[in-house]
């Protein structure tokens, strides 16, 4: 039983299913937020009005070393608390409204806010760990508190942590949600997107994509089975998962593989979508003694269903699909810029001419570095 | 047949040949070990004595003209909600002899069956199912400690893991043979098993009573067991097997140990054990050198030195109220795989009492350890293996869920060469050729019939789990374990639920 | 030589290969008949007969030997091998029943027929894909091989 009374086990998490778009610029050159957004709404029927949002990479050169927390909450004591929580654990370099644009086609939005922290000298509680897990830990003190709210209107939540980026998500067609973040007004190196089409209503503008963990950003499209397993796994490692949606389990997942068992972002996607054993069988002895391990050691980490993901952090943007690939994936390159969406032609509606235009394999991630 | 003390008149059974069909050829009598059927010489004709059935069918299996019906006998008892026939006739046998009920098989009280209320999920829409004939569908099964995390460097040809992995036992099925002694059982099926599980890239465990020499050609496959008897155990047996067992209870019978009749006790028996041709042979109720948690600290890391550490060791405990702390400690005591038997497992021979009323069930056991052992962050240190009471692939594939690494089944595995759930094992007369080790009986078992059997139970369980699991959308067993959220209950309470972390249907 | 081969470990001696045997010989082909009429009216009898010593049990019939004892010791022709099929074939129109071939068979497999004064030996059911015996045994321990 967590402690705020509930079970774990009766968590739910819905069901999606969704468009992705992803664009990195290797010379970290700033593309505007325009771009994006048409590609989107050219997938505007891979989504049905129920969740779209953002993720941009490089978008507070004026805070580039301060952790950036975009809070979201209905009333403004709400976000009052959660600022209060911030305060105990951060100094505030600076905090405003997030811009929006009240016009828009949005359902039911709520108030948002940013914080540019750094953590205090004297931290009020655990001193000695990690800076990360220490903003960790801030972060899922907020969401498993004020996140999880009976009533929507009484929560209060953090949907952007991570340093110099920034997630802008709600409950509407993505460009609609552009419009109301104002998202035209930004430049950023690397982009994501994401137009969701789940089968119920989340009247809750915290449960659209992407999901933020830090630096990390997550658009997805699937439906993890594995879901039930990964949850219980991350819970084993103090992370629960309280958005209901599978996707934040890939966000936890990432942020335990890769910050802190350090494994590297290909063997990270080896454990996402594993090698099958008819494979493993064929490998020369030292690498197949080295998938055995992965996959015996990381079996409760393995993504099974179908999905195709966009991973994102400071550095780098990835697109993986499942094993057996059962959601669509195509990469486009164009000069120093890297495309990846569901489909085609959204990468067209944007960069009409390609160098290059492919579809990954099942489980063979892309991922694409920035050079500088 | 005739003046029979008064109690013997209440037997349970009662055979019915059909007059037309019988044409008295005796196979009946020939196949009755225990000698229910009769040639009467006056009457030149076959006759039964009722009171001897057993119930075990061999008779009714083999007539060739379908002359014989075996029935529970018609007569009846007034009705008492309270006072079942099998409680009056117990006393009726107790006050007769003033001994101890004994049993074989499993519990037969009507406790709940947890896996009866579990239902499994299936994909619709959102998710496609995968098709096993078409997909892969893995269900290639690692057991052993495994380490928190991974350590790789990159090659020119690929990654390398630079972390040490605990020796493990891998299974092509998350199902293995339980242990089932050469003395309870006889040596036609330690050899079936040894095969079917070779076949089937399975493993198959020796139970407390040794290793044949001849079996030790199937030692890949071969969890040798160490009980609290130790009968049987050397330093060749200890190394012939893939992994070693230390029993320390069994469902059927927990916090009591175990008796081999002398009578049971042949040449073949004795050598392996190496106890002397007809003698008993007791397992005392607890080891003798395990009085607490340390203790087994001790013996599992002596299992380890005699092995060099290329063996996991697994630790079998009966699912008993505490079994969710017991397991916990066990892991913590060294334990690579710890076996939770619950209240339904089956046994040659138990105290009535014992095997109906000593245990709980596995299905909460085992829910209770799988959380215990995530709660403390030690799920990684050793695999869990369920048993008690798993009668097909859908059971198989709910423990699973419910966190379970793989099964062991015993019961099954019998029922597979013609068990028929008599539970009279403990007689020695088993007329199937199972729990006997009487040469005109266990012949009965020939080992190329019955190898097949168990290695076509496997295989076809396997394909059921691997239907289940692509309906699920999965296309590999390590994501379902655990995986609760596959499960939904129908008709149990809230504190059912969340003991085994399954909401309820419709939620 | 093709012949049924008992396998005298898994031998369980419940005769049902005799009553297999019994049947396919005779005339109704059905068990009951054969058995409780045929057997005692016409003296039909099996072909396999089940020897029990102690907890061993064997079912024997003719094995169709390479160089057959009985062959040489029948007066009248009736036991002759068949080069082709390489069967020991009886022919019960030239048997004159003198019963040598009884004695000479060194497995006693070839049984008297009281009622005819001839014999009852194993023809390998020579209709049949597969012996009566062999697919009645339910313990496999009646095996057709050929070598």
């Amino acid at each position: 039983m967590t402690e705020r009374g509930r079970h774990s086990f009766d968590y739910q998490k819905d069901i999606s299913g969704c468009g992705v778009f992803g664009v990195i610029d290797k010379t970290r050159t700033r593309i505007s937020g325009d771009m994006p957004i048409s590609a989107m709404a050219s997938m505007h029927d891979r989504g049905n009005g129920l969740g779209g949002g953002f993720a941009a990479y490089g978008i507070y050169p004026d805070f580039p070393e301060h952790y950036a927390f975009h809070v979201m909450g209905y009333r403004p004591e709400k976000i009052g608390e959660a600022a209060s929580i911030l305060k105990k654990f951060f100094d505030v370099a600076h905090d405003e409204p997030i811009p929006t644009n009240p016009k828009a086609r949005v359902t039911n939005p709520p108030l948002v806010h940013r914080y540019f922290l750094s953590v205090k000298e004297n931290r009020p509680q655990w001193p000695t760990i990690e800076e990360k897990d220490y903003v960790v830990r801030v972060v899922m003190e907020i969401n498993t508190s004020l996140g999880v709210a009976p009533r929507d209107e009484d929560k209060a939540f953090v949907f952007s942590s991570g340093k110099n980026m920034g997630a802008f998500k709600g409950v509407g067609f993505p460009e609609d949600v552009a419009v109301f973040y104002r998202l035209d007004e930004y430049q950023a190196y690397i982009w994501t997107g994401h137009n969701r089409f789940p089968t119920n209503t989340p009247g809750w503008w915290g449960g659209a994509h992407p999901f933020t963990l830090l630096d990390w950003s997550i658009v997805h499209n699937g439906e993890i089975s594995s879901y039930g397993i990964n949850k219980r796994y991350l819970e084993e490692h103090g992370y629960v998962c309280t958005l209901m949606t599978d996707t934040e389990v890939v966000a936890y997942l990432l942020d335990l593989l890769v910050r802190k068992h350090h494994l590297s972002m290909r063997m990270m996607s080896w454990v996402f979508a594993p090698p099958f054993w008819d494979e493993v069988k064929r490998l020369a002895p030292e690498q197949a003694e080295a998938f055995r391990a992965l996959r015996m050691t990381y079996g409760s980490a393995c993504l099974n269903g179908p999905f195709a993901i966009l991973v994102a952090n400071r550095d780098c943007l990835m697109g993986l699909n499942d094993r057996v690939k059962l959601r669509p994936l195509v990469v486009g390159e164009q000069g120093s810029r890297v495309f990846l969406s569901s489909e085609e032609s959204a990468i067209r509606e944007v960069c009409p001419e390609l160098q290059s235009l492919w579809a990954p394999k099942a489980g063979e991630p892309v991922i694409v570095s920035t050079e500088v | 047949m005739l003046f029979q003390p008064i109690n013997k008149s209440y037997n349970d059974f009662q055979i019915e040949r059909d007059k037309d069909a019988c044409i008295n050829c005796e196979v009946c009598v020939r196949q009755c070990s225990y000698g229910a059927h009769e040639w009467d010489e006056n009457r030149k004709l076959v006759r039964h004595d009722n009171t001897k059935c057993v119930g075990c069918h061999r008779c009714e299996a083999l007539c060739p003209t379908q002359a014989l019906t075996i029935r529970r006998k018609q007569s009846e008892f007034r009705e008492h909600a309270l006072w079942k026939p099998h409680f009056i006739k117990n006393i009726y046998k107790q006050a007769d002899t003033g001994g101890v009920l004994l049993g074989g098989m499993g519990c037969v009280t009507g406790i709940p069956i947890y896996f009866d209320n579990l239902l499994l999920d299936a994909s619709q829409v959102t998710n496609p199912s995968i098709d096993p004939l078409r997909e892969p569908m893995e269900l290639k099964t690692f057991l052993g400690a495994k380490p928190d995390r991974l350590e790789f460097e990159e090659t020119d040809h690929g990654p390398r893991v630079k972390t040490t992995v605990a020796p493990q036992i891998e299974l092509e099925y998350p199902i293995m043979f339980a242990a089932m002694s050469l003395g309870a059982i006889n040596f036609n099926l330690h050899q079936a098993m040894a095969r079917a599980a070779t076949e089937t890239g399975i493993a198959w465990n020796t139970g407390e009573g040794g290793l044949h020499k001849d079996l030790y050609q199937y030692g890949k496959n071969t969890i040798v067991q160490v009980a609290s008897g130790r009968f049987g155990v050397h330093a060749d047996y200890l190394n012939a097997g893939v992994a070693i067992e230390i029993k320390i209870g069994q469902g059927a019978k927990p916090g009591i140990g175990g008796h081999l009749p002398g009578e049971k006790i042949d040449a073949r028996v004795s050598q392996t054990r190496m106890i002397p041709l007809g003698s008993d042979a007791i397992s005392p109720a607890p080891h003798h050198d395990i009085y607490s948690i340390e203790d087994l600290h001790q013996l599992i890391f002596a299992l380890k030195e005699a092995t060099a550490y290329t063996k996991p060791v697994a630790v079998k405990i009966a699912a008993v109220h505490h079994a969710a702390a017991i397991a916990s400690g066990v892991v913590r005591a060294g334990a690579d795989i710890v076996v939770v038997d619950g209240i339904r497992g089956g046994t040659g021979a138990a105290p009535a009492m014992f095997r109906d009323y000593v245990g709980i069930p596995i299905e909460l056991a085992l829910a209770a350890v799988d959380q215990r052992l995530r709660d403390e962050g030690i799920r990684n240190r050793a695999s869990i293996v369920a048993s008690g009471g798993i009668r097909c692939s859908a059971d198989a594939i709910k423990a699973i869920a419910l966190g379970a690494d793989a099964i062991y089944i015993g019961t099954a595995a019998l029922m597979a060469v013609g068990c028929t759930m008599c539970g009279r094992c403990y007689t020695g007369k088993c007329p199937w050729g199972i729990a006997t080790n009487d040469p005109n009986l266990a012949k009965r078992q020939n080992p190329d019939i019955a190898a097949r059997k168990m290695a076509n139970l496997i295989t076809a369980w396997g394909h059921e789990m691997q239907e289940m699991l692509g309906a699920m959308g999965l296309n590999s067993i390590e994501s379902l374990r655990g995986n609760r959220d596959k499960l939904r209950a129908v008709g149990l309470n809230q504190i059912e639920l969340d003991i085994l972390g399954v909401k309820h249907a419709g939620r | 030589m093709r012949h049924v081969k008992p396998v005298k470990e898994f031998c369980i001696g419940c005769h049902l290969c005799e009553l297999a045997c019994l049947t396919e010989h005779s005339r109704s082909g059905d068990l009951i008949l054969a058995y409780t009429r045929e057997r005692p009216e016409e003296g039909l009898k099996a072909c396999k007969c089940v020897h029990h010593k102690g907890p061993v049990a064997v079912a024997m019939s003719c094995q169709h030997c390479a160089d057959p004892a009985c062959v040489t010791a029948c007066i009248s022709g009736a036991l002759c091998k068949d080069p082709v099929s390489g069967r020991t074939e009886y022919d019960r129109e030239k048997c004159v029943g003198c019963w040598a071939c009884v004695m000479a068979c060194p497995f006693g497999a070839i049984r008297r027929h009281v009622q005819s004064g001839k014999i009852v030996k194993c023809d390998l059911c020579v209709e049949r894909e597969i012996p009566a015996c062999v697919a009645a045994c339910p313990n496999q321990a009646l095996v057709l091989v050929e070598d």
